[in-house]
């Protein structure tokens, strides 16, 4: 299994190593589920709901501190902080959305392929997987972002084609165990073709483990997603973003460090959320995992 | 093994032959023309083409190609068409203010992670090696553009202990470039050491198990030299692993880190020179950094056959 930071992959310890380097596995899930849930809630309220509109510019109120009318204050515009936040975390689940979204529908089908036909074709594409690999995603952003220009539908798409080797990688390694199994040589002996046995069988048998890497996957969607709003390569104003906040917190860093702590915050607990559900699904899906402790 | 060998070194050629291809196209069907963002917007037809001829993109693809390639291989990026410079000089220039980003931040990942794992797997049912492993899942969370920016706060607004970005080459002012070297290092290193710590502790956890570390223990070793002696090498095979896939997340982490600490890095040339419209200088540092990326994962898998004699006979 690999995970990614900042871009290039990382393997996850698998066996024994894994069940440990996960620890408390309960814990994991429920903590996750809860930092995940908050994010989703937050950005579903703010369609209906924030305490400002988050892109009011008031030179009245600039840079307020946190209070009963600001919870965490405005910025050097004037712009309510936590009506900003509240927005951005849409922009960010909607980019680890569709990054993930591309890089399943493009990563699992090509795992797939590369587990039932072992030849020159499962080769070709394992190898084609590994030179994807040599262009981590915030390079990949930054070039699409050169020729396409810089807004959040281009860094969604290059974290996601950045992404498609880490689905790729894991189907076709569940692949290859569940084309192993007895029921897929039986259904191969009732003569069922190979595109049937791939989506009956196959696919079905390997969803839990595709679902653990989304979520591992978004995590590090969100980070991207972060740097390259940071580095003016995302999300463009005024659409509010963590990343963005971030960047633009950097100058007032001796006045106002609240302004860079938020949207940090924000983003480090998104980001901590999605790896813990990530590893207590893991513990729910992963049959390769001895139960020890 | 000879044949392992061989197999890597061919899958590495046409790996690095395919991605050039890739980065050249990529950046070739950059909008706007080279010729135009040399001459500015008053060019006349006739200049706007004979500068195009000088530069030859009057040329197919295929010949642009192959001459960017010839030159890359020995060394020529050729002349930026913005600046008039040649790419080269300056992208090596570049190259060698990330690196020491990039040496700078591993060293500050390995001090955290080989003692922090180990004392972690040591201790791994007690509540410092869980606090430990709770603190390096923490710190996997946090970017490195975030840990930046909070190290800045602290150090360079609060204390005034350190600046808060440039960059002093080393035989200009040592102490002035170490002390600029320790914020952007400690940026991009908290946050590997973090993941580090939790591949490091469970390496070491599993050599702990093993049968001749309790050997060893019989023997009369106490149980740090049993660790040191016998240990910590078998521990080192996964570890070092993930340690060149870092090394290539560092480099790729070095570009906003330097945006951070406003370092004179690749990174910093490679937003600039997308943002200048640069085309020569934006493919040479791309191609660099996937060259990278390639070689060091090349020399991974060897390093992992070369220390796992497990491997090296099956190969």
């Amino acid at each position: 299994m690999t995970e990614s930071l900042g871009g290039a992959q990382v393997p996850h310890p698998t066996g024994r190593a894994a069940t440990r380097v996960r620890g408390g596995r309960g814990l994991s899930l429920a903590v996750g589920a809860v930092l995940v849930g908050a994010v989703l809630l937050t950005a579903l309220v703010s369609f209906a709901w924030t305490p400002h509109d988050p892109l009011l510019v008031d030179a009245a109120v600039r840079l307020r501190g946190p209070g009963a009318q600001y919870w965490f204050g405005t910025d050097k515009f004037g712009r309510d902080l936590a009506s900003q936040l509240m927005v951005g975390a849409r922009t960010t689940l909607f980019v680890g959305f569709v990054a993930v979204g591309v890089a399943a529908v493009l990563g699992t089908p090509l795992g797939v392929l590369a587990a039932m036909s072992r030849g020159w074709v499962g080769e070709l594409v394992m190898r084609a997987n590994d030179l994807v690999l040599a262009f981590p995603a915030l390079l990949l952003a930054i070039m699409f972002g050169a020729v396409f220009g810089s807004s959040t539908g281009t860094a969604m798409i290059a974290i996601g084609i950045a992404t498609v080797p880490a689905f790729a990688r894991i189907a076709r390694g569940a692949a290859l165990s569940v084309l192993g199994s007895e029921y897929v040589l039986a259904a191969r002996a009732a003569g069922r073709g190979r595109v049937a046995i791939a989506v009956r069988h196959v696919l079905p048998n390997i969803a839990g483990l595709l679902i653990v890497q989304a979520s591992v996957s978004f995590a590090i969607a969100v980070l991207a997603e972060a740097a390259l709003s940071f580095l003016g390569f995302g999300t463009r104003p005024p659409t509010p973003s963590w990343g963005r906040m971030l960047q633009e917190s950097q100058e007032l860093l001796a006045v106002a460090p609240r302004l860079a702590l938020v949207p940090g915050l924000a983003i480090a607990l998104a980001v901590l959320g999605f790896n813990l559900l990530g590893d207590g699904l893991r513990d729910r899906f992963d049959p390769r995992l001895e139960r020890r402790r | 093994m000879l044949y392992q060998f061989a197999r890597r070194l061919l899958i590495l050629l046409v790996s690095l032959a395919v991605a050039s291809v890739a980065v050249f196209l990529f950046l070739a069907v950059l909008p706007g023309d080279p010729a135009q963002v040399a001459l500015g917007v008053n060019a006349t037809p006739e200049l706007l083409a004979n500068t195009r001829h000088e530069f030859g993109l009057d040329q197919p693809l295929v010949v642009r190609y192959l001459r960017w390639i010839g030159g890359v291989c020995v060394g020529d990026f050729g002349r930026s068409y913005v600046t008039g410079d040649a790419v080269a000089p300056q992208v090596f220039d570049r190259l060698g203010v990330t690196l020491w980003l990039v040496g700078a931040g591993m060293l500050v990942a390995l001090l955290i992670a080989v003692p922090a794992g180990t004392f972690a797997a040591t201790r791994h049912r007690r509540p410092s090696g869980m606090l430990i492993s709770g603190a390096s899942q923490l710190g996997v969370a946090v970017p490195a553009f975030l840990a930046g920016v909070l190290l800045v706060r602290v150090f360079a607004v609060q204390l005034r202990l350190l600046p808060s970005g440039g960059w002093t080459p080393p035989n200009q002012d040592p102490v002035e470039f170490l002390r600029g070297l320790i914020l952007p290092a400690l940026s991009l290193g908290l946050v590997q050491g973090a993941v580090l710590t939790r591949y490091v502790r469970s390496a070491v956890l599993d050599v702990l198990r093993e049968d001749y570390l309790r050997t060893a223990r019989a023997k009369g070793l106490t149980p740090f030299r049993a660790l040191a002696r016998h240990g910590l090498r078998n521990a080192a095979v996964p570890v070092v692993t993930v340690l060149g896939l870092q090394l290539a997340t560092l480099l790729v982490g070095a570009v906003v880190v330097e945006r951070v600490f406003v370092v004179p890095g690749l990174g910093s040339l490679l937003l600039d020179s997308v943002g200048n419209r640069d085309l020569l200088t934006a493919q040479a540092v791309v191609l660099l950094l996937v060259v990278a990326v390639l070689l060091v994962n090349f020399v991974v898998d060897l390093l992992y056959t070369a220390l796992n004699p497990r491997l090296r006979q099956g190969a």
